[in-house]
């Protein structure tokens, strides 16, 4: 049995200790990990989201098994003081010595605060740990809680690198107005070039950020208890809280003090199996100066990681510097940077490739060999989407004309075209290969591939490309609607449009099998109804219609119904409501304001569905389909017409929209809502689609929902007059009706779209399909085909005939439907309606 | 010999379960009065009888009442096919059921929730109920 000593509990240290816990299948090494840090590994790439949020649970790295591994051992909370390479005994801060047959350094680096007065003063941080977010979270409350301050209270985020601008974000989350500070030119000068970088920093402010680039900060002093940062440039800030995210160096000193060789500029000097001068001692991640180089990603360190785990388990494993990957790729403040390979072009003739496009606010690059045949490296700021496609290319020939590949509109890139020696997982290093073998072995969905390879379980970045890489290898994914139809919605519904089939029954013997069953044929209904509009009770359809279009109302839990009527934009007369309360009260029925601005009258009985609608047609009333799959309510504020705020009718085009997409039958419910103003009363950023006024015009925003995942909507067109709003939204519906499978509401689907909200925007903006026309026509079509239910069964005898309690006694009423009052109305008697009826005690009266 | 009752008898007599010889037969209604595809309820006595008529002309008579709620919906749920065996789903929580005979095929196995099936035939244009 050999002892391993592990030095760090970072990302890197605990990389290794579950590579060596794999692999080690023989039990020969017995692991002991000394961290400094009290709490057990976490993910510090994305410490920001604790900001966000995410509890360390969720940041957590390792998992129980390792924790309860009986070969292994963690002392935390004891950072090593002295290391004796001749006795190979390491001691630490609480006193505890352990001797090693390897030793491993996975120290990790510290922040690099620049030496400046009063950098050590209450209010400055460095932005490195749990701990250190814990402090700024503590006192970024405290500034916004001072009841003596005026206005947002600020930071200086010292440093405008990839760090630096995390810190930023975080700021803001926290409450604080953030100003940047970069000694540097420009925004990320490591990752990206004058160019991207003045984009960057268009795109930063545009954020609410503020960047002082070129400038440095000289000093930092209080003033009446608040903080004030001087700038080389003379320039004096008022602050809350300062916070260092300069950079960071090698923590080398455990090497220095034992007389290892460190590298220039820090670091432990490694070779390319990351051993230090002494055989029994390696350093890895951030520590450890790779032939003299550090790097502070956790790509490299996790490589390293594996290099050791493989050396000391009689391997033959070997890295170079050019084999490590420097890319990233993040989305910090909404903006998607992304550089990889040669970003800076420093190779020998390499050729620079740029396409910047202020008014998009993009700006691409590709860095190609001197005959532009071989793509060496990039740098994309605005729009990274094509990163993941993009970066697996470096060294390889070129697909296509480096122009087009970094166009809008220009040539995707093909997984197919890539070398199996091409990393998708930088962040794992995993190379196509190994993707392809595992394939082999039976890793047929993305989480089976992220489980096998860990592929795509860091940043997430290429998880698009794992799928596109399944779908080469000729992995298909089930869509299977049910046991009856091999095909997803959206294949039945481009298959019943393309073959004009207008039954169930066509549909299932031509493409089907079986009669069907409760999933397809609600769906097959849908589809049918979208497409011709006919009555969902006519004919077959009729059987095919789920539990609330079976009757056109609401089933509610004892086999009763409610009943809801068009309320547009929550506009309704007196003699509207005076009529749904004497109908109401008519038919003992519950009424309830609904979420949606209308009013539902409950308890009403089968046989009575046709009696009230009767009533409520006669009196200018038709279907508000609460009951379908399809448009539900167009919510309103009141708008300009009477609130002294709004500055568009907001009223008048809910009602329009309402009465323009009733009756639309969709995958799921649609819900929408019309604001007169950014105040919002209508809280239309919650639907499906969603219209709030501006100075100029309309602002469309989609994809938001109530409900179990509530999610914003995101702006899809700004200030747009009414009828080019109404275009957008027809298309919009109309593209999500064709395309979204069962039960998806408008947020996942934009979600699952590849491209998202840029890819819909381009398909019903820029009809980057060629399909609006089609999808306009399709609209138009379903306007003009609108006819109310309610109306088509009271003229229809042979509908009619089935809204009967029973078949052979249509007179009796269900006799398990019991009602008791409660607050003065009808509710069910509780318990279940089968149950037999428990008499009260009679009222003894006393007299 | 049977008795048959037609349908403007009241009947005090309950249905008699799939499989037994009944006693009599009550017209509940014209067998056009049924759509294929889509279910029915009939009161037989005190019992509510949910009935099926499919598109190949068979027919079928369950209990009406949900056995996972009580409420007296199962003739308007969903008719379909599970690996051919006909069924319908309960239109409140759509767990299916088969026509056959009632059992619930999704339950966990041994979960002895089902419907009586009740016996039931087309005679010329009516269709009827078995008695007990």
């Amino acid at each position: 049995m050999s002892r391993l000593v592990v030095v760090g509990n970072g990302m890197v240290g605990h990389r290794l200790v579950a590579a060596m816990r794999d692999r080690d299948t023989a039990g020969d090494w017995e692991i002991t990990v000394l961290g400094e840090e009290t709490r057990r590994a976490y993910d510090r790439v994305a410490l920001s989201s604790y900001v966000d949020g995410r509890s360390e649970e969720e940041l957590r790295l390792d998992d129980d098994e390792l924790r309860g591994d009986p070969l292994v051992t963690y002392h935390l909370g004891d950072a090593v003081a002295t290391v004796d390479r001749d006795a190979r005994r390491v001691a630490t801060a609480s006193g505890r010595t352990l001797t090693y047959d390897a030793l491993v350094l996975a120290t990790g680096s510290y922040p690099f605060v620049p030496p400046v007065p009063g950098k050590d003063l209450p209010g400055c941080f460095v932005y490195r740990t749990l701990d250190d977010l814990d402090a700024i979270k503590a006192a970024a409350a405290a500034a916004a809680d001072d009841p003596g301050r005026r206005g947002r209270p600020s930071a200086i985020v010292v440093g405008g690198g990839l760090l630096g601008l995390e810190a930023a974000r975080a700021m803001r989350l926290l409450g604080l107005s953030p100003q940047v500070v970069e000694i540097a030119p420009r925004l990320m000068p490591v990752q990206v070039d004058a160019g991207g970088g003045a984009l960057l920093e268009r795109l930063v402010t545009a954020q609410g950020i503020a960047v002082r680039t070129g400038v440095s900060l000289a000093a930092v002093s209080t003033d009446r208890g608040r903080l004030v940062g001087t700038l080389s440039d003379g320039v004096e800030l008022d602050a809350d809280l300062v916070v260092f995210s300069a950079g960071i160096r090698a923590s080398d000193q455990l090497a220095r003090d034992c007389g290892l060789p460190v590298g220039e500029r820090g670091g432990v000097w490694v070779d390319d199996r990351c051993r230090t001068r002494d055989d029994a001692v390696w350093a890895i991640g951030e520590c450890a100066a790779l032939e003299g180089r550090t790097y502070g990603l956790v790509a490299p360190g996790y490589a390293m990681a594996e290099v050791v785990a493989d050396r000391l388990l009689g391997g033959e494993a070997r890295m170079t510097p050019e084999e490590l990957d420097m890319s990233t790729q993040l989305k910090l403040l909404g903006v998607d940077v992304a550089s990889f390979g040669d970003a800076h072009a420093v190779t020998e003739g390499a050729l620079e490739i740029v396409v910047n496009d202020p008014v998009e606010g993009t700006y691409s690059k590709l860095v190609v060999s001197d005959d532009a045949s071989t793509l060496l490296g990039g740098v994309l700021v605005g729009d990274a989407s094509r990163y993941g496609a993009l970066r697996p290319l470096v060294g390889s020939r070129l697909p296509d004309d480096p122009v087009t590949l970094i166009s809008k509109g220009g040539a995707e890139p093909d997984a197919s075209a890539l070398p199996d020696s091409a990393q998708i997982c930088s962040c794992n290093a995993v190379t196509k290969g190994t993707l392809c073998a595992a394939i082999a072995d039976g890793a047929h969905t993305v989480p089976e591939l992220k489980a096998c390879t860990r592929a795509g379980t860091t940043c997430g970045s290429c998880v698009p490309a794992l799928a596109r890489i399944l779908a080469q290898q000729g992995v298909e994914v089930s869509k299977a609607l049910c046991d009856h139809f091999d095909h997803s919605r959206a294949e039945l519904f481009e298959i019943v449009a393309g073959a004009r089939i207008t039954s169930f029954s066509a549909l299932i013997s031509r493409y089907g099998r079986g009669s069907g069953c409760d999933i397809c044929k609600p769906v097959v209904g849908s589809i049918l109804a979208t497409l011709y509009n006919e009555h969902v009770l006519d004919g077959e359809r009729a059987t095919l219609q789920d539990t609330n279009d079976h009757f056109l109302a609401n089933m509610q839990r004892n086999g009763t119904y409610s009943v809801v009527p068009r309320i547009a934009g929550g506009e309704v007369t007196p003699e509207g409501l005076i009529v749904i309360g004497e109908v109401a009260r008519d038919y003992g029925l519950y009424t309830k304001i609904t979420g949606g601005q209308r009013i539902d009258m409950f308890g009403a009985r089968v046989e009575d569905l046709p009696a009230i609608w009767r009533r409520l047609v006669d009196a200018g009333f038709e279907s508000g389909h609460a009951y379908g799959k399809s448009l539900r309510t167009v919510k309103s504020c009141v708008g300009t017409t009477w609130c002294r705020y709004g500055v568009q009718d907001s009223v008048g085009l809910a009602v329009e929209l309402e009465l323009r997409y009733r009756g639309l039958r969709s995958p799921h419910k649609l819900k929408s809502g019309v604001s007169g103003c950014a105040r919002e009363c209508a809280e239309a950023r919650s639907k499906d689609f969603g219209v709030i006024a501006t100075e100029h015009g309309w602002n469309l925003y989609v994809g938001g929902n109530g409900g179990f995942t509530p999610r914003h909507a995101e702006l899809l067109v700004s200030d747009v007059d009414t009828a080019t709003l109404v275009r957008t939204i027809d298309r919009f519906l109309m593209f999500y009706v064709r395309t979204a499978e069962r039960l998806q509401r408008t947020a996942p689907w934009i979600e699952a779209m590849e491209g998202g909200l840029d890819h819909l925007r381009a398909v019903i903006v820029d009809d980057s399909l060629g399909i609006c026309g089609e999808l306009d026509a399709a609209m138009a079509r379903h306007v003009d085909s609108y006819a109310d239910e309610w109306a088509g069964v009271l003229a229809d005898p042979q509908k009619l005939e089935r809204f009967v309690s029973f078949v052979n006694a249509p007179d009796t009423p269900d006799p398990t439907v019991r009602f008791v009052e409660e607050r003065g109305q009808n509710v069910p008697a509780p318990g279940r309606p089968d149950e037999p009826v428990l008499i009260g005690l009679p009222e003894v009266s006393s007299r | 010999m049977t008795t048959r009752l037609d349908a403007t008898t009241t009947t005090t007599a309950a249905p008699a379960p799939a499989g037994t010889e009944p006693t009599g037969w009550l017209t509940v209604c014209p067998v056009d009065r049924l759509q294929p595809g889509r279910g029915a309820a009939a009161l037989v006595g005190d019992t509510q009888v949910a009935l099926f008529r499919l598109a190949d002309g068979s027919v079928y008579a369950l209990g009406n009442i949900d056995p996972f709620t009580g409420a007296a919906v199962v003739s308007r749920g969903i008719v379909g096919d599970r690996g051919g065996e006909p069924t319908v789903a309960s239109p409140l929580y759509k767990q299916v059921f088969a026509l056959r005979d009632g059992r619930c095929l999704d339950g966990a196995d041994g979960d002895a929730v089902s419907l009586p099936a009740f016996a039931v035939r087309v005679m010329g244009d009516a269709l009827q109920v078995g008695l007990r």
